[in-house]
């Protein structure tokens, strides 16, 4: 696995840009309903949390599914569903812990963000970087960044 | 084009209908602003009482929205206005009118008036009216909140009225969101008129997109000139009130109700004061931009509350106006008129209005009910809030509106009124500003800085910039009469060709010389729906949309003598301000020829009539022509 697709909660306007682009890339029309990612918000509380498939190493989806339909691809490092295999016994379904797993009403067949096969559409038009495509192995090294220079800044006023 | 319906739904028999939108209509108006005032002039007649079953109340999605085109949440919402007597319109932001989309409709038009309270219930297609009694007297956050748990779904979109709409405060506004107003004109007190108290929507439908390639590369190109624009950068981070302080050190904001363009030490309301309160930015449907501040309340009955805003104008209309410094008392006074549901501005120019009255002796005690009206006193404005939205005392002469307090606190109290239309004016000072006065004299809905402001920093582009831009000769100040008859029509087209397409006018050229073209529009327009319309063919749609508001205008009898400023910007001068804004008045012949340029700009008569081969060249000439 070389990158990964990275979420930052923090970040996260509620735009649903992600939502639109992700639906028309995939299907040619704009429906959030049928978008592999989905920003799940609760306005009262002004919280917007972007879902989408976590690409587990060990997923539940793929345990369950009695066909093999899914499985990992280490090349792009996601889970992938073969749909000439998959039967929409819709297991993957109730087995994500996420939600993350949804069905398409219209083509009738379960959906799941494929990180269009390396280069995310939704990734392109976050404007906050809320959603970043990232190497694996430094995907840490911006937040420990920012995390030291907050540090170092406390050593210094404490030390002034 | 897509299957894109409208649904006439009429409260007093229940009865809905939906039909399909011919395409000749688009290509004509587009949607939207557009469609909405086709569907006004239509269905209305002279006359028609705005409070009665009668009026008709639009709710409209624009051609692009909730597609690919940058920001494509924009509601719009028409109506006789109960203020002014005239078009009402007034535009709000969120995410209502794509979820209306994705329920297959892009208009509504809601007729008659409901026995009892009732909403609107809209899922896939379905509507239907069902019973509000358990909404009746919430506010406008508990109320979307109810319908969601009643519903079990998160992700229903809601717009309603509060406490002031059910209560016929003139006005009144709609709710969207937490601060997604549709606030001008009293849309509210329409909804409350009819009973209506909300209008709730959920759908799963697909908006078909013609082009998807093409037009997820032209996004893609436009969200990158977005982001890199730095006007939008600040906007991200400050919203609206990144104004604020640059037009205070001019001199351009309004003061005690216009008695001073300037607050000296008004440093305290300043945008980055905010950012102690802050909790973050929020965007609208599709845009890169997310100019909506959120915080919690940070004092009062509701301290802890998440709730966003404020924009500029109301930090302006309850700070600045009323001499109140404090941003907490702003803060709280924006949540208090968001949960009733009363617009702002409004509210902030009748209050300021009541209180020079008193300072001056013209209202006393007696019509207070012994309330002292003073500057800077918070407990004022929480109490008027309060007595506005519950018509109390004094309040419930305010909640009229300019027009009719007017008649009731006596002629004296006329000149100190600032309004155009019968339409409250801005927490701005116009009068250093000539072409921005024409725009909110001529503005269709009343005093309105929305339906034409000219981009302030294009006007401090090098001349020839300028002209290349606009391509005609623009005005060479900020502060100069000639030219501004053409640069406010060439603006009105603009904004209501944004308005009809159902786009934020923030990313037109409002802010930023360097954003979101006509050529973008019509390229937007064609991959996603397939219309093939030139910019000048779309620029004439604008054109179209903003003669019918006139006509719609001219038929309830308002012509030149109502495209007019308050007295008070003819005859008293500006006090404060940086050199060229300080000592100015707007001079009354020059006023004159302003009006006559922009009429002519129009092809309308001296008197602001639309002349016949205007109406024949923009296919005018037979409506009311009951297409749809």
């Amino acid at each position: 696995m070389k990158k990964m697709l990275m979420v930052d909660h923090s970040k996260c306007t509620g735009c649903r840009l992600c939502e639109i682009v992700c639906s028309v890339k995939k299907n040619g029309a704009v429906n959030p309903t049928r978008a592999r990612i989905t920003v799940i918000k609760w306005e009262p509380i002004c919280v917007e949390t972007p879902m989408l498939c976590q690409q587990c190493d060990s997923a539940p989806c793929i345990a369950v599914c009695p066909v093999k339909a899914l499985a990992r691809d280490e090349e792009i490092g996601r889970v992938a569903i073969d749909y000439d295999l998959c039967i929409g016994c819709k297991f993957c379904v109730a087995a994500c812990p996420f939600g993350a797993m949804g069905i398409d009403p219209v083509a009738r067949q379960v959906i799941k963000c494929d990180l269009c096969d390396g280069d995310p559409t939704c990734v392109k038009f976050c404007e906050t970087k809320a959603l970043q495509y990232v190497d694996a192995s430094t995907v840490n090294i911006t937040k420990m960044r920012e995390a030291a220079g907050k540090l170092s800044e406390l050593l210094r006023k404490s030390a002034a | 084009m897509e299957e894109q319906r409208i649904a006439y739904i009429d409260l007093t028999t229940g009865e809905i209908r939906k039909e399909l939108i011919p395409e000749k209509m688009r290509k004509m108006y587009l949607g939207g602003r557009g469609i909405d005032v086709y569907l006004l002039y239509n269905h209305l007649t002279l006359g028609t009482d705005p409070l009665g079953p009668e009026n008709v109340l639009t709710v409209s999605a624009g051609l692009l929205g909730g597609t690919l085109a940058p920001s494509s949440g924009r509601c719009h919402i028409g109506a006789k206005s109960p203020l002014t007597g005239l078009i009402g319109s007034s535009n709000m932001g969120g995410f209502f009118a794509p979820e209306l989309r994705f329920a297959g409709f892009d208009h509504l038009v809601i007729k008659g008036k409901a026995e009892k309270p009732v909403y609107l219930w809209i899922r896939d297609g379905e509507i239907q009216i069902r019973d509000a009694a358990h909404l009746w007297g919430k506010d406008t956050s508990d109320t979307p909140a109810i319908i969601r748990r009643d519903h079990h779904d998160e992700d229903i979109k809601v717009m309603c009225i509060g406490v002031a709409g059910e209560n016929l405060v003139r006005f009144a506004n709609v709710l969207g969101g937490l601060k997604n107003a549709g606030g001008r004109t009293g849309m509210g007190c329409v909804m409350g008129s009819k009973k209506l108290k909300a209008i709730a929507v959920r759908g799963t439908q697909d908006l078909a997109v013609r082009y998807p390639e093409e037009a997820l590369g032209c996004l893609e190109r436009l969200t990158g000139l977005i982001r890199d624009n730095m006007i939008f950068q600040v906007l991200s981070k400050l919203g609206t009130p990144m104004f604020h302080a640059d037009s205070n050190q001019l001199g351009r904001l309004r003061n005690r109700n216009l008695q001073r363009n300037q607050v000296p030490d008004g440093e305290s309301l300043y945008a980055d004061k905010l950012e102690k309160f802050s909790i973050g930015m929020a965007a609208c449907f599709g845009c890169p931009v997310h100019c909506r501040h959120r915080y919690v309340v940070p004092e009062g009955s509701d301290q802890g509350s998440y709730v966003e805003g404020p924009e500029w104008s109301t930090l302006a209309a309850l700070g600045t106006e009323l001499d109140i410094g404090r941003m907490e008392a702003v803060l709280v006074g924006n949540n208090l008129v968001n949960k009733y549901g009363i617009d702002s501005l409004e509210f902030g120019s009748m209050v300021s209005w009541a209180i020079e009255l008193y300072e001056k002796g013209i209202i006393d005690d007696e019509v207070t009910g012994g309330l002292k009206l003073e500057w800077g006193n918070e407990q004022v404005m929480y109490e008027m809030v309060h007595k506005i939205a519950k018509r109390e005392g004094l309040g419930d002469i305010l909640a009229e509106g300019p027009l009719r307090a007017i008649e009731k606190l006596g002629e004296e109290s006329r000149y100190y009124n600032l309004h155009c239309k019968g339409m409250s004016c801005l927490h701005t000072d116009e009068r250093a500003t000539p072409a921005m006065a024409l725009g909110i004299a001529t503005s269709t809905r009343g005093a309105d800085h929305l339906r034409s402001r000219p981009g302030p920093d294009a006007l401090l582009l090098p001349q020839e910039t300028r002209d290349n831009l606009f391509g005609f000769a623009v005005p060479p100040k900020v502060t100069s009469y000639e030219g501004s008859g053409k640069l406010i029509q060439w603006y009105e087209l603009l904004y209501t060709v944004s308005d009809a397409l159902g786009v934020c006018k923030f990313q037109a050229l409002f802010l930023s010389p360097s954003t979101v073209s006509y050529d973008d529009y019509c390229q937007l327009t064609r991959c996603i729906t397939g219309l093939e319309l030139s910019p000048s063919e779309m620029m004439e749609a604008g054109e179209r949309i903003y003669t019918l508001e006139r006509m719609f205008n001219n038929r309830e009898g308002a012509g030149r003598r109502d495209d007019t400023l308050p007295e008070r910007y003819f005859v008293e001068p500006t006090p404060l301000g940086i050199r060229s804004f300080k000592d100015k008045t707007i001079d009354r012949e020059r006023f004159e020829q302003q009006l006559d340029e922009y009429y002519e700009a129009h092809g309308w008569d001296n008197e602001g009539i639309p002349k016949p081969e205007t109406l024949e060249r923009l296919g005018l000439d037979k409506e009311p022509s009951h297409i749809i």
